[in-house]
């Protein structure tokens, strides 16, 4: 089973859910496909077994061939490409690696090379299996990076968690996109309602069973709790807000590792989501 | 002698356009025959890259001068590549910007910032 962790607003507690889910479950892999700014592997600090490149294709142009037809550039959406001068000029940082621009070509001037844009890490911390994708510094996407991540998994492997990057954007859409289930993780601020509210929306989208996860729970009101409840959304745990699990979690440790008395509270979400709740 | 300047209103009135790539048009201003056009920016709603498609059509319109408060590095390289002087706009009317250069008081743009890459 594949369960995708997300939440429409970053810091709400995607990590720490996906991290402690991970730990508390047998033989279970994590997949952080939050590229842009992983953490998972410094709560797991896993042994890494092997890293990857992944690389994407981008156009190159040979001169002698272009006749400055600029198909490639009224046909490129993310306006990589400019003609200037008779020349042709490739803005390599913008391209998102659609290879349109290849095919719209007359004269076959545009041809493709590999380039670098980040890494996968595959290792282990206990019997959890943990696998992180990091995206370079200013490349336009992650989603090539999501997709080698989420291709490592095999069909045998029982437990997935994936760690999703925040948001409801493609990347988010990409790391739910083969997901059994999706377990939103919701705090108590109106901001974080409003994220939430676009997350149920992509959820419903992609017809995915789904359940909340309130996080960061105290005795004051909760907007989140609110909007759950009138949206008729299955509350599957409420996490307090307390110093024992910050001060854990601010020293990079896993909750279910150091303090095993919280363990039957993600043991509990497992099974209520295997029981199938928020079909 | 073409000169572009980014304004978000069609009229020499109202100040320069404090964005580049996202301008609502630019105005196309002939210095030997005073005659003013206003052309509609296709870059305005782009999802990304807007520099480079407002510079690809600065470079089309056959301007030889952009005046602007600021630019971007993908639009300068277009802009400077096609061989187009980069002047540092004025707070001040499209007008006045105008005059400003014809006297020769306007500064070159030497400030190039990193781009807004989708936050402006």
């Amino acid at each position: 089973m594949k369960i995708a962790v997300l939440s429409g607003k970053g810091g709400t507690g995607k990590t720490f859910v996906a991290v402690n889910l991970a730990a508390a479950s047998f033989q279970s892999t994590y997949l952080d496909c939050d590229v842009e700014e992983p953490n998972g592997h410094l709560f797991f600090k896993p042994s890494i077994d092997n890293s990857e490149e992944v690389r994407v294709k981008i156009p190159f142009v040979i001169p002698s061939l272009c006749n400055g037809s600029r198909k490639c550039v009224e046909f490129c959406r993310y306006n990589a490409l400019a003609y200037v001068q008779e020349k042709l000029i490739v803005f390599e940082d913008i391209c998102h690696s659609c290879g349109g621009c290849v095919l719209v070509c007359p004269n076959d001037a545009i041809k493709e090379k590999d380039k670098g844009i980040g890494m996968i890490q595959d290792g282990k911390s206990d019997d959890v299996r943990v696998i992180s994708g990091f995206l370079n510094p200013g490349k336009a996407s992650g989603i090539p990076i999501i997709k080698r991540i989420l291709q490592k998994t095999k069909p045998e492997d029982k437990r997935v968690f994936i760690d999703c990057p925040p948001g409801s954007s493609c990347i988010v859409m990409e790391s739910i996109k083969n997901a059994d289930f999706c377990l939103i993780v919701a705090e108590p601020t109106i901001f974080g309602v409003h994220n939430l509210a676009m997350v149920h929306e992509l959820v419903s989208v992609f017809k995915k069973p789904f359940a909340v996860v309130l996080n960061k729970c105290s005795n004051e009101e909760n907007p989140a709790k609110t909007y759950c409840l009138e949206q008729k959304i299955d509350i599957i745990a409420e996490i307090p807000y307390n110093e024992e699990i910050g001060t854990v979690c601010s020293n990079g440790f896993i909750l279910v590792r150091k303090l095993p008395k919280y363990r039957s509270m993600f043991e509990n979400i497992l099974v209520t989501i295997e029981k199938g709740v928020g079909k | 002698m073409k000169i572009a300047i980014p304004v978000d209103d069609s009229t020499l009135n109202k100040e320069v356009s404090m964005s580049f790539g996202r301008a609502s048009y630019f105005l196309i201003y002939n210095l030997e025959t005073n005659e003013s056009e206003f052309v509609l920016n296709n870059a305005a709603n782009s999802q990304g890259g807007a520099g480079i498609k407002a510079a690809q059509q600065i470079v089309d319109l056959g301007a030889k001068v952009l005046i602007t408060p600021r630019l971007g590095e993908n639009a300068a390289e277009i802009i400077l590549k096609a061989g187009i002087n980069i002047k540092k706009a004025l707070a001040s009317s499209v007008e006045n910007n105008i005059r400003s250069f014809a006297n020769n008081e306007l500064n070159d743009l030497i400030d190039i910032h990193a781009g807004f890459h989708g936050h402006h």
